[in-house]
């Protein structure tokens, strides 16, 4: 059965031509970066080269590049290298309630460490107000993490103005643009930021490998701590082959990324029109413009997330949910909750996220495929328009023992 | 997280959905927060046997599988019989649940109690 991938914002499959240039990194080219003889040599150039593609795709300096083992290690290492380079001036961090964990879940680590660590809201489309971010500054704050895109529902954060407020307090700007880079310019001058993270898988490359740009002269503890790597600042023998393969596809995204958003605007615009259109009590979830070209995201009233990624797994449709059931908590997206959902329905959510092969007939197919799953599933459910939800009913319900 | 092969058949095909009509014992138990509800009704006869069961749920796969099974194995059972049904008795017939979802079997067997409960309620 054909299968139609709309799980995009989750990983991409790796493009041919970085599958192509990774490759001879694995054999012919396996040595050692930092061996002085020919082998290290010229494995260290083709890093170096790497870099410069990654730089150019986000306007950095080469110098200011820093591979990772993921976006999720860049985040850690910004937030927690700067917490600790940093925490005589102050022990205050500003971030937002819908960061990615990889965010959210270090600032609460560092929380436990002493830190206190202050969460924007967002409003019901998912921004924060650039109001609650000057009055959250403090004299002893000493980083702002603001992501740029959302990851579930696709909301673009005003960077650039966000920066620029930062910037002038002298606080030390980081932001998660790892679903940014390859849907939106990202250009580190022109957005204020002083950290910046970003992972290969989100734009066909390979997974294990991300990288953090540091501007030039912030200070920042390391991380990963052994030997000289990466400047000093990240320990561990590079991952050449991944390395190689990220900046081909920085270079690739950056050239085609006009093109790709373009296009998957035009079928994401396809498919919200056709949802929002044809399926009744459903709302979309994210900013109506302000959101990634590739990014929808909707609720369905009555009815559960999971059942619906599974009737569409039949039919041979990828696509996630910010379900408790898909996440192996109780607990629906804290996205979700943040733009003020009830949890009974951001159980019924569904994120599709398009990618640059996505055609027109998959939208359609998911379009009408989907018509039917909901329909199905809301005649199986007890809730609905003239039978609402009565919490009282639901008293005795111990089986989950919370 | 694995479903087995029952789980889908279950899911894909559930047995038993919709509302009885003449049902004389109705129970609902789980909470929209918790991402669950079910809704059993029976059809008892002055025997005290179930004759029809049926179910409406708003749930994952596992909780609809356990529905359409859980009201599959109660029809043709005595409520005396159907009374001593367990989560675990629905967990064995789909062939197993993955431990994140044992909680939907517990829900099912919850809300064939609360149906059989309403059931005597109704009667007394």
């Amino acid at each position: 059965m054909r299968r139609i991938y709309l799980d995009h914002a989750a990983t991409t499959p790796v493009d041919p031509a970085v599958v192509e240039t990774m490759l001879p990194f694995f054999t012919e080219h396996f040595g050692n970066p930092s061996s002085v003889y020919t082998e290290g040599r010229g494995v260290k150039k083709s890093i170096e080269a790497a870099r410069l593609q990654i730089a150019k795709a986000i306007n950095a300096d080469p110098r200011e590049i820093y591979f990772t083992g993921s976006g999720s290690e860049a985040d850690n290492w910004a937030i927690k290298g700067i917490a600790m380079k940093n925490q005589a001036k102050g022990k205050h961090i500003i971030t937002t309630t819908i960061e990615h964990h990889a965010v959210l879940h270090t600032c609460e680590y560092l929380e436990k460490q002493g830190f206190e660590v202050t969460y924007l809201p967002v409003d019901e489309n998912g921004l924060i107000s650039l109001d609650d971010l000057r009055n959250a500054i403090r004299t002893d704050t000493i980083l702002v993490t603001i992501m740029f895109a959302n990851n579930e529902i696709g909301t673009v954060e005003p960077i650039k103005e966000i920066g620029e407020i930062v910037k002038e307090k002298g606080i030390i700007f980081h932001t998660d643009a790892v679903q940014a880079l390859g849907n939106i310019p990202v250009d580190v001058k022109d957005l204020n930021v002083d950290l910046l993270s970003i992972s290969a898988h989100k734009i066909y490359g390979p997974k294990g490998i991300g990288a953090l740009f540091i501007r030039k002269g912030v200070p920042i503890d390391n991380l990963i701590h052994g030997g000289a790597q990466e400047r000093k600042k990240r320990a561990g023998t590079e991952n050449t082959a991944e390395i190689v393969a990220f900046g081909k596809a920085a270079e690739m995204a950056t050239e085609q990324l006009e093109e790709n958003a373009a296009h998957m605007k035009k079928l994401r615009d396809l498919l919200i029109k056709g949802v929002m259109d044809n399926i009744p009590q459903v709302r979309l979830n994210g900013h109506p413009e302000k959101r990634l070209p590739g990014n929808a995201n909707f609720c369905f009233d009555y009815i559960e997330g999971e059942s619906i990624l599974l009737s569409l797994d039949i039919i041979g449709v990828a696509g996630s949910s910010g379900s408790a059931c898909t996440s192996g908590s109780l607990d629906p997206s804290h996205v979700l909750l943040a733009i003020g959902l009830p949890a009974g329905v951001a159980h019924g959510s569904l994120r599709l996220t398009i990618g640059k092969h996505t055609t027109v007939e998959d939208i359609n197919y998911v379009v009408d495929n989907l018509i039917q799953i909901i329909e199905r599933l809301r005649k199986m459910s007890p809730i609905n328009a003239d039978c609402p939800i009565d919490d009282a009913v639901f008293d005795k319900a111990e089986h989950h023992h919370h | 997280m694995e479903y087995t092969d029952v789980v889908m058949e279950n899911f894909t095909c559930p047995k038993h959905v919709g509302e009885i009509e003449g049902a004389n014992g109705v129970g609902q138990v789980g909470s929209p927060a918790c991402g669950d509800i079910m809704k059993i009704f029976l059809k008892i006869n002055d025997d005290g046997i179930i004759e029809d069961a049926s179910f409406k749920t708003f749930g994952c796969g596992a909780a609809v599988a356990s529905s359409s099974m859980a009201t599959d194995m109660i029809i043709g059972k005595s409520i005396e019989e159907a009374g001593k049904f367990k989560n675990s008795d629905v967990v064995d017939a789909l062939g197993g649940l993955p431990a994140e979802k044992i909680h939907c079997s517990v829900l099912a067997a919850e809300a064939i109690q609360a149906a059989i409960e309403d059931y005597q309620k109704n009667k007394a």
